[in-house]
């Protein structure tokens, strides 16, 4: 398994994917969104950071750059692809998942650990997980409101597609454990196909003991077989 | 071939919450001004030659729709003018 993670002009934690996928004993290349994904790419990393400066909308002018038309032909043939924070916008963008993250509520780019409950324990991302389960992951964005229109949410939540919610350390999702006003405290979710999935959390920034948890690795582990 | 500029106003639907606009909004009345609501658009102005409006507005609502505003969360209006060339 060779994990591509796509590095765009502004990315800047697509290293630290890199190091953390290796953690796991996954292979994972930067690749340089100009050059086209590796023929032998059997998964895909769109890493958080700020691509094109957030102009016009966090990760609009990236979901429409052209590695993303060969991303999505890599998702229809089954290969895995996760959106991070960043990634999770552009994933939104480019219609890899309904929905969209806009302004934080708080109107603030927020830094802070918060505290995620696995919704569906039945994903490639979350089966290292119990449903239910409390992780403690950092977040890091001034973009990260789910919004989507109700109906449209209730077809997610009918269909099992929310894969985490902000909730408090007990796991209730409450408005105060929502961080930025997501709409139901959903924090990531997947595409059609549940090999495809974003989140506005970061697993990559908790993968080493040494370092703040491990919290994470189960998310990343999708790539691991 | 008509030169034309394209107005687009991008804005949120109805019900989605725009905390920018409220955070002005507050700025505002601690200035001292009275006012019952603040709501803020993007504003895009389009140069483009077409062979009339009708394609001119056809082309822009395309650009829109493909990336300026974004279908989930945004409303958006078009008006095409001539434009001195």
């Amino acid at each position: 398994m060779t994990v591509a993670v796509v590095r765009f002009g502004g990315s800047n934690c697509d290293r630290d994917t890199v190091q953390a996928l290796e953690s796991l004993g996954v292979d994972a290349d930067l690749v340089w969104h100009e050059d086209g994904l590796p023929e032998d790419t059997d998964g895909v990393v769109l890493p958080g950071g700020f691509s094109y400066g957030d102009y016009l909308r966090a990760g609009a002018m990236a979901a429409r750059s052209p590695v993303m038309e060969e991303v999505r032909a890599a998702a229809e043939d089954g290969v895995p692809v996760l959106g991070v924070c960043n990634g999770a916008q552009i994933g939104c963008e480019a219609n890899f998942t309904p929905g969209a993250f806009t302004t934080n509520a708080s109107a603030r780019f927020q830094c802070e650990h918060v505290h995620v409950r696995v919704e569906n324990a039945d994903t490639p991302w979350t089966r290292d997980y119990e449903a239910g389960e409390v992780l403690e992951l950092p977040i890091a964005h001034g973009e990260g409101r789910f919004e989507v229109d109700d109906d449209r949410l209730s077809a997610l939540e009918d269909d099992d597609r929310i894969l985490f919610r902000y909730c408090d350390e007990s796991g209730a999702a409450t408005d105060d454990a929502n961080p930025n006003g997501s709409k139901h405290n959903v924090a990531g979710l997947t595409g059609d196909r549940e090999h495809v999935a974003v989140m506005m959390p970061h697993p990559e920034r908790v993968t080493l003991a040494d370092i703040g948890g491990t919290d994470g690795r189960g998310v990343l582990s999708a790539f691991a077989d | 071939m008509t030169a034309y500029t394209a107005t687009v106003t991008v804005r949120l639907k109805q019900g989605v919450l725009d905390p920018e606009a409220e955070t002005t909004q507050r700025s505002l009345e601690r200035l001292g001004f009275e006012l019952e609501d603040l709501r803020s658009a993007d504003q895009f102005e389009v140069d483009l030659d077409a062979a009339d409006a009708s394609s001119a507005e056809q082309r822009v609502t395309e650009m829109t729709e493909r990336l300026l505003a974004n279908p989930t969360i945004h409303d958006y209006e078009v008006a095409v003018a001539e434009r001195e060339s």
